[in-house]
């Protein structure tokens, strides 16, 4: 069954064309990584997949529902959706306990003391226990990643975004970080669509590695095919054989 | 100045109570209708940011005084019979919440666009986000400012004067002109809008000093 599913999706800011002709499914469980260089539109793809970006024509079914149409209640959407991003977001005013269980509680209603007891057993996947009480400016960026990561993985969601979790990153903090999420990509049937650089993270735990340059997908293949084989694309040859390269 | 107190203590003390009283309550409301605009500003809807500024830029750039003699002569003639220090209050809490509203609306635009798409995508509601994210951070950011707010609230609620609010300065322009001694009386009232003031902004300073 598809999770996600884009059919000749545009998506325009004023003039510019952010997304062109996308075409794109994600089947429950997969772990996708979407690769290519900065400005290609990476991030404003899977925006569109949690609605924090609008799309200006064509069809997008996420988890069902139809992003596409105004009557769609994005809230729902987002229940099942969880997004991490490069600059954490966690709240600045919450504890990191009480980051994790703020959304549960009054957006799902989850019972307190299940509640409490579900984030314990996140903080300490994500190897935060001490932290808990601590509040997210008094810990370093890996940990607030870790932090953000057991936040949205608390609402039990059905598919994870991660919006370049590690480039915001000090390099000896981002290990740990994606130590987490190839944890979460193992272990669960959750569907994982990832924008990263971390090569090493996609050869190891994508299904399919999906590459973006100007707005357009130019490859999208297993990511088997996409390491030992040659990308068809000739782009898309060209970035994999710089990156390889460094 | 103690003679003023002493003939006209009874006078000076109702007039300080009106004043309190009248403040109190503008503070309260204005707090309440200010941050109620700054937020249907902020939000995402269209037609809630229209209303909501032009209800700032009406209030906020009238003069306080015309705002009150409005609901002071115009609304007893043809819709009720409200008094003075109603009249007042009114006014004083229209002019304020227009300014408060800019205020807080600074406040909720200072904190990270981040802290409200992490919540939203979190699977909070705007309003939701609003309450327990948002809010509490701008408040924290906007405290000084809106501590200079209160201050001008209570020194404005002298506009009740003009229209027999029977408040403060009203009570100091009686006995100016009773006891001709112009200069003490409006020392003792100027020393009494202290006695309600720097308490005030004390206490604003102890609240920034504590949450940040």
């Amino acid at each position: 069954m598809a999770m996600v599913e884009f059919k000749d999706v545009q998506k325009y800011f004023g003039d510019f064309h952010a997304l062109k002709d996308i075409n794109l499914k994600v089947d429950s469980g997969e772990t996708v990584v979407v690769i290519g260089p900065s400005g290609s539109g990476k991030s404003t793809l899977i925006r569109t997949i949690n609605g924090l970006e609008s799309i200006q024509s064509g069809q997008l079914i996420v988890n069902g529902y139809d992003l596409a149409s105004k009557k769609t209640n994005l809230n729902l959407i987002r229940k099942d959706v969880g997004m991490v991003f490069q600059h954490f977001n966690l709240y600045a005013n919450k504890t990191i306990l009480e980051n994790i269980m703020l959304a549960p509680r009054i957006v799902l209603h989850r019972d307190e003391k299940e509640n409490k007891q579900i984030a314990n057993e996140l903080l300490e996947k994500v190897g935060l226990t001490s932290q808990a009480n601590k509040f997210p400016a008094q810990l370093s960026g890996g940990q607030q990643q870790r932090a953000a990561i057991a936040r949205s993985l608390a609402m039990k969601p059905k598919c994870l975004l991660f919006d370049e979790p590690t480039s915001a990153l000090d390099p000896e903090m981002i290990g740990d970080v994606l130590n987490v999420m190839k944890d979460i990509a193992r272990d669960s049937d959750m569907t994982m669509i990832v924008v990263t650089h971390e090569m090493g993270f996609a050869r190891e735990v994508a299904n399919r590695v999906v590459f973006m340059a100007d707005g357009q997908i130019l490859e999208d293949d297993s990511s088997d095919v996409f390491f030992k084989g040659e990308p068809k694309n000739e782009r898309a040859k060209r970035f994999l054989s710089n990156i390889i390269a460094h | 100045m103690i003679e003023i107190f002493q003939n006209y203590g009874d006078a000076l003390l109702r007039g300080f109570g009106e004043t309190i009283l009248c403040s109190i309550i503008a503070l309260i409301f204005a707090l309440i209708i200010g941050s109620g605009f700054a937020i249907l500003e902020s939000t995402p809807i269209r037609w809630l940011r229209i209303i909501a500024r032009a209800y700032i830029e009406l209030f906020r750039n009238i003069p306080l005084l015309v705002i009150t003699m409005f609901f002071y002569v115009v609304i007893p003639m043809y819709v009720l019979d409200i008094s003075g220090f109603v009249a007042g209050t009114i006014g004083l809490i229209l002019y304020s919440s227009a300014f408060i509203a800019e205020t807080v609306r600074a406040g909720i635009q200072s904190v990270d666009t981040g802290q409200m798409e992490g919540a939203r995508a979190n699977g909070l509601t705007f309003w939701q986000a609003m309450r327990y994210i948002i809010l509490p951070q701008a408040f924290r950011y906007v405290l000084p400012p809106l501590g200079n707010q209160f201050i001008n609230l209570v020194k404005n609620s002298s506009v009740l004067a003009f229209v027999a609010g029977f408040d403060l300065m009203y009570q100091g322009n009686v006995i100016a002109s009773d006891s001709l001694q112009s200069m003490s009386t409006y020392m003792c009232v100027g020393v009494l809008y202290l006695i309600i003031t720097l308490p005030l902004s004390y206490y604003m300073r102890y609240l920034e000093h504590r949450l940040s």
